[in-house]
Formats: C-alpha cells, structure tokens, sequence
C-alpha cells in the first residue's frame, strides 16, 4: 500500500512538473509535448490508483518461468509500429508520384511525414522488435530471469513514449534536422535515459547468467546497445535555445557536424539494423532450422571485424563535398573491407541450413530467413560497391540510394523481424502453433514480389537520374533540367507505390495471423507439404462387360 | 556444458558449447571468404598508398597519384573553357543581331541558352517555356516588350520592372478598382467590353457602356480597339492570348487591383555571353521576330562588355 501511495506521488510531481513546463512553453509544440508527457503521467497515475498489480511479476516472480510480459507487450508494439510505418510509408511513395496528395497542409506534407515513415519502421518497429527479441535471447542463452523486472518495464513504455513524442514532433515539425536523429534535445534526454536503463537490464541479465559463455547473439545485442548509446549521445550534443522551448543549436558546426551525422546514420544503420538483427538471426536461425550454427570460429571473427571497420565508414556519405579527400578515401576503403565482414553473418546464416535445406520447401518461416539472408547479402554487397566514389558519383543522391536502403530495410530487417514474430508468438502465448502456416507463405510471397517491386524500380530510377543529371551536349551543356529529371522517374514512382503497396499487404496478413494465433484460433487447413491425393481415383479401369 | 560431438548431417565435430539448444559446428572460415577479405585489405592499403589518406598534423599524405578532388575538378574545367575559349571569345564579339545571322553561331548560342534556359528560367516561364498564369508563353509571336533579338536581349539585361535598373522594362497599370478610379460596376462594364473585343462575349448593353470608360481610361496604353503597346509591355487584348486569365474572374481582379509582374535583371546576374545565348535561344523558340529593318527604333542595346 505504500508503494501505491508513493508511486501515485511520483506520478503527481510527474504531472505537476508537465503542467508546469507545458504552461511556461515559448512554442506550441513544446506545449503540446509537455501536454502528451502530462498525459502519460495520468495514465500512469490511474494504472496505480486502479490497484492494478503491476508488481506481481516484479517482487514476486515465479523463478521457474522466464520473465516474458515486456517480450509480449513488444511483440504486439512492434506489429502496430510496423503497420503504422509501413502505411507512412506508402502513403508518402504516392505523394511523389501523386504530389496533390500532400493535400497542401503543413502537417501531411511529404517533409514531415518522411521521418515519421522513417523513424516508424527503424526505431518503433526496429527498435520495438530488437527490445522484443533481445529479451527474450539474453533469458533463454543465459537460462536467467531478466535482471531488474521493473526496470524492463520502464524500458518499454518509456520506449513507447519516446516514439510518440518523436511522431507527434514531427507532424508539429520539431525537427533538429539531422536524419534519422530527428527529435529535438529533451526527446533525445529521454531517450538517453531510456537507453542506459535497457542497457542495465541487458548487461544485469548476461552477469547473472548460468551459461559458462556468452552466447553470440548477446554479443551482437550488447555491441548495438553500447555503440547506439554512444553514436545517439554525440550526435545529439545540442545546446536548447529555451530549456522550455522545442528548439536547439548543435555544438558541431559546418562540414564537422556532418561528418558527426553521418557517423551517426551510418552506424545507426551498421549497429542498430546490421549488429542487432544479426543478433536476433544467430539465435532464431538455429531455433527454427533446429541446426547448429555453421562455424564458432567464422562468428568470432566476422563479429570483431564487423564492430570494428563498420565505425570508420560513415564518411562515404559526403564524397564530393566539402569533407576533406583524405577522410572520404578513409571512409570508401573501410567500406570496401566491410564486405566480407558483413558476409560473415549471411554465410553463418546460411550454411546453418547444411542439413535441412529441405525446410525451405516446407517451413515457411525458414523460406523467410533465408530470404533475408540473401538480401542482407544483396545489400551488403551493394552498399560497399556505391561507397566507391566513381559509382557514387553516379549514385549518390539519386533513387539508387533509397532502393539500396529499402532492399536491406524489407529485405533483411523486415523479413527477419516478421520470422522472428511468427517463431515467438505461439510460445510467448502457449499456444500449439500459429494460426495459419499458409498466411506465412501468403505473407513471404506478397513481401517478396513487394520488394522486386520497389529494388528494381528504384534501381532504374537511380541510374536514368544520375545518367540525366551528368548528360552533357556536345558544346559541353548540361542537357536535362531538374525538372526534366523529375518528371522521368514518374513511372518508377508508381511501381515503387505498388511495391509498398504489396509488402504492407503482406504485413496485413501478419496482423491477422499474429492476433489470431494471440486469440489461441487455428485455422482449419490442408498442410503445406502434402500432394492430392484421392482414393475414389486411385484404381484401375475395369472394362465395363459389352453388352450380349 | 555438452561435450564436442559429431553432427551427423554434416559429420563435422561441434564446439562443444550448447545454449537453449543451439549448438555450433567447429567448421573453419571458408577459404574463398578469408581470401577475399585479405584482398579487400589490400585493395584499401594500395588505395591510402594512391590517394590522399592519412591525416597528420595540418594536412593529410597526399598519395602517389597526387589526385585532389579540387584538382580533378580544376583540370576538367580547364580543359572545358580551353576547348570552348574560341566559340566563347566569338559570340563574345558578336553582336546579338550578327548573331541572328550567322548559322554557326547562332547554333553554338541557342545550344548555350537551352541549358542557361534550364537553369534559370524553367522556375516561371516552365520546362517547355510555355509559361504560366502570370508569366508569359515563349513559344508564340504575342510579345510584351517586343519579340526581335535584340528587344529580347533587352529585356533580359534589364529585367522587367526592376527597380534601380534605368534601363528596366517599366510601366504600371492603375489599380481602377481598388484605388477608387472606376466604381465596381464600372470595372464590370470594362471587363465586358474586353470580353467583347476579344470575342468572349457578345455585345451588350454592359460591353457599350465599357467602351467609353475603355477610351477614356484603357486605350491610352492598351491601344483603342485593345491592341496593345509595346513601349509599356502592355499586352493585346483583342487575342485569345492572357496572362492573368480572361475570364470574368481574373479580368475583374486585374482590372480592379491590376498586375505588376516582374523579372530579374539577368545582367547583373549572368555573364554577357550567357545573356546573348539565352536571348537566341529565346528567340529561336517559334516567335521570333526580325529585326526592324532600318529605323532602329527600338531602344538601344546594353553593350555586351
């Protein structure tokens, strides 16, 4: 009871202390900020007063059972989150090709619904997932409980609460304009705080561990945690302007704080959707293959030399500016010898099937992490190659870069999400299996054609850009205008649409399943493996007797 | 802790570690993998080696090939204006009318001002220069301040309504409307006799009221029967041909707070070559006039340099 009348007090100093900034803002959207943080506060005050037993699971667990409630909670955030990105998602391909639907309001424009698309799927449905997963790893590899039960859940809604102030701030166009690293110096505080805690929980869990060794998905988990937490914090050394006002000035100025951006994005990318969904594919991969994993040592190796050369890359995206030469050659050599490094992890991946490669004619979940590990390998290939300045400098800039990132983003990162899901929903639910294997199959395939869509529309729009954007004439003119340029790639634009269109389709299906599997419902249907079979036709033709 | 045990369907021995049932097989790195990430080092080190690489202290190793991105740049530039300096010195020299003339180039300078055109002027006038509500449509022969090369160029050098420039295309229409000049329905009157005379509307009542307000108010600039004047940029109004919209709408809005369109001067803003291109090329278009033969009165060209 006392803990329920001090807990009620947290929440009222919390809510006194919204109200209080939300009414001395010098900005709306500080205002209305503070407003959502005011909110949560008493949401969180009647969860208390409700008597709800939130610590049930935290003062007294049942050591017996691994810790799943947050993993749970993050199964279903991270399937919302992904339906919501996605939609954003599709809806913004079609402001390019369609631009009326920008529907000339300030909130719905393309510029800030882009970073709501691209902070949905990488840190609400990235993220949600890599908390999800990580979770539910570190227990198992470990044979621990999680370390401070409590402060888990902290993590997750303190997660949640962060991407909405992310999502609201943007459609209020709060924006410290740096790419993905967009919300502004009291959003990225919180975020810092939230991500020290997910880090105690992770590491607290490894230290109790009962394993001898540590498993190397931890490795990979806890190399995205450590090196997210450094690249957010320097990259968001922001001084405010008002400490109750939404806007902020960055301590790096000019081409340095460039530099420190794309550190930043490039690491985001290496450590948050290369290092974790590597994680969360050395240990589901094995799991759903029932395989050991390819090679101990191949692991050992591809994870230093990955950790290690992906730091240093970042500047490849600022060939040709003003980045000194000699940092863009440190940035494309490094990129060139990620290549292996990064293959590492497909071939790990892979190979893991030596032995039931059949499963990729029967399980739909394996077909989904093998086609993950191809364009994880696809992009890993692709990526390296454009780091070379000569095709950059075709590249770069270009739709080729975005085709390039959304055939690692559905391909690798959204694939082995969704395999993810479908391996951990039955058992986080006790339930016998999913609900329908063939809406799997439905869901591989509507991504899968989704994704050819988008790549190779985006491939073509990329290079007929960059083509028309270096045409010269004979007289040594350029010869297209920017307008020109723009006005070839409508078609491609309406293929990408289409392709987005595909993929979100397929992660309707997932929707569907994954609830329904949650509501413990089978569907009634034929296996996948099985040929037809009828026994009224499986005889021989006797030769009806002629008549006398 | 399992101990190392042999897979069968591999036959390959495992480590020995097993976590949640996952087990690891003790294969060595495939050799073509180690191989070509060995030849991806040395691909990077012969590469810092051939380029500019290692910072030190003030600057960085420049690399054995002693390439610079604003070197490279440079010498592309330079090879571009060396092999582009004789055309360049040529329509330098040339007038814009010896220009008009001389096939080779006249070539040279509408190839120039199609991506000068690009570049500066697709903003307003559009892609294809078939302009926009308010700025004008290149491609036909009605011209505001006059369609031969040289009144183009003018008008380019200058600008329309700049001001500071002397020599700018100037005139203002009076806002009849709003500055109390004509009374609403007088404005209605107006605008039906344009309708009229440029075949929107039949005669009415309206339209011959509006053609004694048009004479004493209009026809001073616009021309008496709406033909339009040059020297003021003021457009024709007996086409089909509108800037701001000949509806009853648009007309009564120009009519009541009246337009003041304006274009920046592209001499002080482009080099003289550019300039003299981009008026070729404009006049190349489909609408280009000739020059008025011997009586130039046209205003005088601003001088190329």
């Amino acid at each position: 009871m006392e803990t329920a009348l001090s807990r009620s007090g947290l929440w009222l100093i919390g809510l006194l202390m919204a109200v209080l900034a939300c009414a001395a803002a010098v900005d709306t959207g500080f205002a209305i900020h503070m407003g959502i943080v005011g909110f949560a506060c008493i949401i969180g005050l009647i969860v208390t007063l409700r008597g709800v037993d939130i610590n049930r699971a935290i003062l007294a667990p049942d050591q017996g059972r691994y810790d799943d409630d947050v993993i749970r909670w993050g199964v279903i955030a991270t399937v919302f989150w992904g339906m919501a990105g996605f939609l954003a998602g599709l809806i913004i391909a079609s402001q390019l090709a369609l631009p009326v639907l920008n529907l000339g309001l300030e909130w719905t424009a393309f510029g800030r619904l882009r970073p709501l698309h691209t902070s949905a799927v990488i840190f609400a449905f990235g993220g949600n997932a890599l908390i999800a997963t990580s979770f539910y790893v570190v227990q198992r590899t470990c044979r621990a409980r999680l370390a401070f039960p409590g402060l888990a859940r902290f993590v997750f809604w303190g997660y949640q609460l962060f991407i909405v102030l992310a999502a609201t701030g943007y459609l209020l166009g709060i924006t410290q304009g740096k790419e993905y690293a967009e919300p502004e110096w009291y959003v990225d505080i919180w975020l810092t705080i939230v991500w020290v805690a997910y880090l105690a929980v992770f590491v607290g869990t490894i230290v109790k561990r009962t394993e001898p060794h540590i498993y190397v998905a931890n490795w990979f988990y806890l190399a995205f945690i450590i090196t997210v937490a450094m690249l957010h914090i320097v990259n968001n050394l922001n001084w405010p302007v008002s400490f109750v006002g939404s806007r902020s000035f960055p301590v790096f100025a000019g081409v340095q704080g460039a530099l420190v951006q794309w550190w930043y994005g490039h690491n985001a990318v290496g450590f948050f959707l290369t290092a974790g969904f590597l994680a969360m594919m050395y240990y589901f991969v094995p799991k759903q293959a029932e395989r050991p994993i390819f090679s101990y040592r191949l692991s050992i190796i591809h994870f230093w030399a990955l950790i290690f050369l992906y730091i240093w890359a970042g500047p490849h995206h600022l060939h040709y500016t003003a980045l000194p030469d000699w940092a863009q050659t440190l940035g494309m050599v490094f990129s060139v010898m990620l290549w292996m490094p990064s293959w590492g992890g497909m071939i790990n991946g892979l190979m893991t099937l030596n032995g039931a490669w059949d499963k990729v004619r029967t399980d739909p979940i394996i077909r989904m992490m093998v086609m993950a590990l191809a364009f994880y390998g696809m992009s890993t290939f692709e990526g390296p190659m454009m780091s070379i300045k000569s095709v950059n400098s075709l590249s770069h800039y270009t739709d080729w870069t975005i085709g390039h990132v959304h055939s690692g983003a559905l391909g690798w990162n959204g694939m082995i999400t969704f395999a993810c899901l479908y391996y951990m929903v039955p058992r986080l639910w006790g339930k016998p299996r999913l609900y329908s294997l063939r809406m799997v199959n439905w869901h591989f395939w509507l991504a899968t054609v989704g994704i050819v869509f988008y790549a190779s529309s985006m491939w073509v729009a990329g290079i007929t850009q960059g083509l028309m954007w270096r045409e010269y004439g004979a007289d040594g003119y350029l010869v297209n205008s920017f307008a020109e340029t723009v006005l070839a790639l409508k078609p491609m634009y309406f293929l990408r649409a289409f392709g987005g269109l595909l993929y979100l389709a397929g992660a309707v299906v997932m929707t569907v399943n994954v609830w329904r599997t949650i509501l413990g419902h089978q569907r009634g249907e034929a296996p996948m493996r099985d040929a037809a079979f009828d026994p009224a036709k499986d005889r021989p033709i006797i030769a009806a007797p002629v008549a006398a | 802790m399992s101990k190392p045990r042999l897979d069968d369907a591999t036959g390959v021995e495992t480590v020995g570690h097993e976590w949640d049932g996952i087990e690891e097989l003790n294969n060595p790195l495939p050799r073509w993998w180690l191989w070509s990430f060995y030849a991806c080092i040395a691909f990077a080190i012969g590469y810092v080696i051939a380029y500019p690489a290692i910072p030190l202290l003030d600057t960085a190793t420049a690399g054995t090939f002693g390439w610079s991105s604003r070197g490279d740049l440079q010498k592309e530039m330079k090879a571009e204006s060396v092999r582009t300096a004789g055309m360049m010195s040529e329509l330098s020299k040339a007038s814009i009318e010896q220009i008009a003339t001389d096939p080779r180039l006249r070539r040279a300078a509408i190839d120039g001002g199609r991506a000068a055109f690009k570049v500066n002027c697709v903003q307003c006038h559009g892609n294809g220069a078939a302009g926009s509500v308010g700025y004008p449509n290149l491609n036909d022969d009605d011209w505001l301040w006059g369609g031969d090369a040289a009144a183009i160029h003018q008008t380019l050098v200058n600008g329309i309504r700049q001001p500071g420039d002397d020599a700018t295309r100037m005139s203002m229409m009076p806002a009849f409307g709003r500055d109390g000049i004509l009374t609403a329905p007088q404005v209605q009157d107006a605008v039906s006799f344009v309708r009229v005379i440029s075949g929107n509307e039949k005669p009415s009542a309206s339209a011959q009221r509006g053609a004694a307000i048009f004479t004493a108010n209009c026809a001073v600039c616009h021309g008496a029967n709406g033909e339009g004047s040059r020297a003021v940029g003021a457009p024709k109004l007996s086409d089909a041909i509108w800037l701001y919209g000949g509806d009853r709408k648009a007309l009564t809005q120009t009519l009541t707070n009246a337009r003041y369109g304006v274009m920046p001067s592209w001499g002080n803003r482009l080099d003289p070559v550019t300039v003299k291109m981009l008026a070729t090329y404009v006049h190349s278009l489909g609408g280009g006039e000739a020059a008025p033969a011997p009586d130039p009165a046209a205003p005088p060209v601003a001088a190329a340099q």
